[in-house]
């Protein structure tokens, strides 16, 4: 035990500055070790993004996600909802300005384009090229294969109705539309988030 | 080269992440306990990428070889 100052010690501040440092005791019993801490056998990948780069992001992590045997789903919200309607619809909603926002960014996932160089489509032509010549992939075939595996795509309710976008536009094998909570629920019981 | 029979082989040769995997995945599935499956694929990352899904899924990685760049995996089904 150090012996107590006798002057209280004052720092710059003027506060008392407390000398006394809890000892511990080298022989104080080590904490309960932890339970093993569960495996993650979950993902849940939130698919915001319509980019193309970032929509082949999300095919590649889920269909990789399902054939490693894990379970895998995909929260579809925002500019994500736009890489899921089908790829012949061409406009989509219900109003002037639903419809005019389908007519700036043509949905499907064959219809991306690069979030940079997208030079009115010679980016993502380029890319596609660039794809096809090291076997890479499509997102389109990526999507397939993962839907194949059992990837559940589950678009989000809010974001649907904003867009004035009905299940009806969606591609085939979509999940019923939840709503925030859903995710919330899925993650704080141990699925791992990946936002995109 | 081993004398293990495949009951399978799964041709991901020139194909890119992740595909080897996916269809060794799809491929797998068909298959009974035990059976052993061959995968051949040229993606170097395929190396690492089948140990980690081996581990993963709890199938077997029982022989890893190489020859003149084509990567060989042979995989026994849980």
């Amino acid at each position: 035990m150090t012996a107590p100052t006798l002057e209280p010690q004052v720092d710059i501040a003027g506060r008392h500055v407390d000398q006394v440092v809890e000892e511990v005791p080298l022989t104080a019993p080590m904490p309960a070790a932890a339970a093993e801490p569960p495996t993650t056998r979950d993902i849940i990948i939130i698919c915001f993004s319509g980019d193309l780069e970032k929509t082949w992001a999300t095919m590649i992590l889920a269909s990789t996600g399902a054939a490693m045997g894990v379970k895998t789903r995909v929260f579809v919200t925002f500019w994500g909802l736009q890489t899921f309607v089908k790829d012949g619809r061409r406009v989509t909603g219900e109003n002037w300005m639903q419809k005019m926002l389908a007519m700036m960014q043509r949905p499907g996932v064959s219809h991306r384009k690069l979030s940079k160089m997208n030079f009115l489509g010679m980016g993502p032509w380029m890319m596609r090229s660039l794809a096809k010549k090291y076997h890479v992939a499509s997102p389109k075939e990526l999507l397939e294969a993962a839907q194949a595996m059992g990837v559940e795509f589950i678009p989000c309710q809010m974001t649907m109705d904003m867009f004035g976008l009905t299940t009806d536009d969606f591609v085939e094998g979509m999940g019923e539309p939840v709503g925030a909570a859903t995710v919330i629920g899925l993650i704080t019981e141990g699925s791992a988030p990946i936002f995109i | 080269m081993s004398t293990l029979q495949v009951a399978k082989t799964v041709d991901a040769k020139g194909l890119s992440c992740p595909m080897p995997i996916v269809k060794t995945a799809q491929a797998i599935k068909e298959m009974p306990s035990g059976a052993l499956l061959e995968v051949l694929a040229t993606d170097a990352g395929s190396q690492k990428d089948f140990v980690a899904w081996a581990k993963s899924t709890g199938n077997e990685l029982v022989e890893q070889t190489t020859d003149a760049g084509v990567f060989r995996f042979i995989l026994r089904k849980k």
